[in-house]
């Protein structure tokens, strides 16, 4: 049932929600964001994923109509908003500071948005009760911002964002505040409330599992351009560079040269006297060209003996143990210095640890276990 | 425990030295009678005869100050002066405070270094030098003539409109340095969502700007008010023969007419009459306390 999964992006004629349209802008003598094009589509959860500085913070307040774009145009529902002012556009943001009004008590903050829009005071209440419940926080109505805990006040900012029923909802890094645990759990509120509501949700976030969790697509941003926009695993098992792939999750990049062995396999040539790692690659490479072939250490086997029928086995001493709970990495030498990570489930309690240190291994995986990018 | 005591002590005394024993020598002196003596008024203090030194204190001078309308005229003309100069100085201060929160971070030193500076000046020394500029030769009238808007020197110097300039002039500082504190702890993000919420700019500032500078705005026409009562250098200065403030009654009893029992039964009325903005004060600042941030 391939038309049950939500893609818009992939269907040709779906008109984009957003539609960013070459969009450049500078600030005095820098170029913040680099002739960006960006379609963002209705009911999306769409992720812009990057380091502090990239840009995505831009992006977002170019959305809300606190920064106006150079050059270039931004469409909403095929009409340019660049003219238009925060306060005129469908589109609501959500504060990474909440910006809660500290005077008024959060059935009052609820109910700003709404009481600037011409609507009836008996609407009014069923609206801001409707976001109470949805938000779960009906107890809280009359208190003030100071007399609730964190994770309240990010539902009642999360709550006003929402109450005006925007067309768009931005949300600047909304759970940074949260601590690890509470962050978890409103990571799948949100994309309960966002799947509830229909709205499409832009998230700016510099964490890669928070992106990963919510968002339908991500869009990974690098000194004020695109660098890949994809699905989370689509982002995570076939990065477009060797940018992406470093910056999402942990990864061994290998540096080599292509060498031609079939109709999409090659082998890398990637230190003298070794054999060639063998990958396959849709993306087409020439002979001898110097290439980067990454690896995720949950995709790399460890063994004390040579394996028998591995496409490709190096062999390595290992260097250091990191335990995690769930998961061990081991960081295995090769003869030539280089240093690989592998990576372990540990899915039985107590069981003794097969490998430690100074352990001579073999590390082995398949032709498809890697990705060749160009750079 | 002994070590707290003292510790605790100390401001207790400093308050009784220099509050409470005064207030209790002031207090004392209104209820006796003028004399022509040195000290001016009957009777002086005696342990010997402790009951007869009691039995001569009495509340006719606080009577007077009902029986003759002078003093609640003055009191009341005192009370709408204090009260108007504040409103005025609310009027320009809050903008100016409000342009220094929005400039630039390196100006604001600056700014407020400015709004500081004539306090290393003498008070005296500036409102006489408001005598210069509001007289009949002063450099205002003299520039308003120059200018051709007027044809006659106005005449503002010794009238109520010279006291209220002096007042708001004065004070301004007090008004300013409260709000430009709140303001300038505000978070400009509130401003933002505002907007995003569907507010104009101007919407934004009657309903989040206002209500959080609020503290700051209390706090400042209290430390205006208070002291613009009881003013009496300005009045006597800039105002004219019918300029009635308490502050120059006060004054006049006291220095012209030698009676100083009246003017201590006008001193303590008037304390009376400033302990309630007073507590409201320290009921504002405690709740800007406790309200954090």
């Amino acid at each position: 049932m391939p038309e049950d999964v939500f893609a818009p992006w992939d269907d040709p004629e779906e008109k984009p929600l957003i539609r960013f349209q070459n969009v450049t802008k500078s600030f005095a003598d820098s170029i913040v964001i680099d002739d960006v094009s960006l379609d963002i589509y209705e009911r999306e959860f769409l992720a812009l994923l990057g380091p502090s500085g990239c840009g995505k913070t831009t992006m977002m307040r170019m959305l809300a109509g606190f920064e106006t774009p150079t050059s270039g145009r931004i469409e909403l529902s095929g009409k340019n908003i660049v003219p238009l002012p925060a306060n005129k556009r469908a589109v609501n943001m959500m504060f990474q500071s909440y910006a809660l009004f500290p005077h008024l008590t959060v059935w009052d903050n609820i109910a700003f948005g709404l009481k600037r829009s011409k609507m009836p005071k008996d609407k009014i209440a069923a609206r801001v009760e409707e976001m109470l419940k949805l938000t779960r926080l009906g107890k809280f109505a009359g208190r003030k911002p100071h007399q609730i805990s964190g994770g309240q006040r990010q539902r009642v900012a999360l709550a006003r964002s929402l109450a005006k029923a925007p067309k768009l909802l931005l949300l600047d890094e909304p759970l940074g505040a949260l601590d690890a645990k509470l962050r978890q759990e409103t990571q799948f509120e949100l994309v309960d409330i966002q799947e509830t509501t229909g709205t499409t949700f832009v998230i700016v976030t510099h964490d890669q599992e928070e992106a990963m969790t919510v968002a339908s697509r991500i869009a990974v941003m690098d000194e004020g351009k695109l660098i890949q926009v994809d699905t989370p695993d689509r982002i995570y098992e076939s990065p477009n560079s060797v940018y992406v792939a470093d910056f999402i999750g942990d990864v061994n990049i290998i540096e080599g040269r292509a060498r031609k062995q079939g109709a999409d396999l090659y082998g890398i040539d990637w230190a003298d006297g070794q054999r060639l790692l063998a990958v396959t690659s849709e993306r087409a490479f020439t002979e001898g060209q110097p290439c980067h072939l990454a690896i995720r250490p949950e995709k790399i086997t460890i063994s004390a003996d040579k394996p028998v029928h591995a496409d490709n086995a190096v062999q390595g001493k290992i260097l250091d143990i990191a335990y995690l709970g769930n998961l061990s990495t081991y960081h295995v030498e090769l003869p030539g210095g280089m240093i690989i990570k592998a990576q372990t489930a540990n899915t039985r309690r107590m069981s003794p640890r097969s490998f430690t240190w100074e352990d001579a291994v073999w590390l082995s995986w398949t032709v498809t276990a890697g990705i060749l990018l160009a750079e | 425990m002994m070590r707290r005591a003292v510790l605790i002590a100390v401001p207790y005394f400093w308050l009784m030295a220099l509050f409470l024993v005064p207030f209790i020598i002031v207090f004392k002196v209104s209820l006796s009678d003028t004399a022509l003596a040195i000290p001016p008024y009957v009777p002086t203090l005696e342990w010997r005869d402790f009951r007869t030194f009691l039995s001569q204190l009495d509340f006719e001078n606080y009577i007077w100050l009902t029986q003759d309308d002078l003093y609640w005229k003055a009191y009341l003309s005192s009370l709408k002066i204090a009260f108007l100069s504040t409103l005025m100085t609310l009027a320009i201060g809050y903008p100016v405070a409000y342009a220094m929160a929005c400039c630039p971070e390196k100006w604001r030193s600056t700014l407020m270094m400015l709004v500081i500076l004539p306090f290393w000046t003498s008070f005296l020394i500036r409102v006489y030098a408001w005598m210069g500029i509001l007289s009949n030769e002063g450099f205002l009238n003299q520039f308003l003539l120059w200018a051709g808007i007027i044809s006659t020197p106005l005449t503002i110097l010794n009238t109520n409109t010279a006291v209220y300039i002096g007042i708001v002039y004065t004070y301004l500082p007090f008004m300013i340095l409260p709000i430009y504190a709140t303001l300038d702890r505000m978070d400009a993000s509130l401003l933002e969502a505002a907007e995003d919420l569907g507010c104009s700019r101007i919407g934004a500032f009657w309903l989040v700007t206002v209500p959080l500078s609020r503290n700051g705005i209390i706090a400042g026409c209290f430390l205006v008010f208070i002291p613009a009562l009881g003013e009496f250098v300005i009045p006597s200065l800039l105002g004219g023969s019918r300029t009635l403030m308490i502050g120059k009654v006060l004054w006049e009893e006291f220095f012209n007419n030698r009676d100083w029992p009246v003017a201590s039964a006008v001193a303590v009325v008037l304390l009376l009459i400033l302990i309630i903005p007073i507590m409201l004060f320290q009921r504002n600042q405690q709740n800007q306390a406790e309200a954090g941030r």
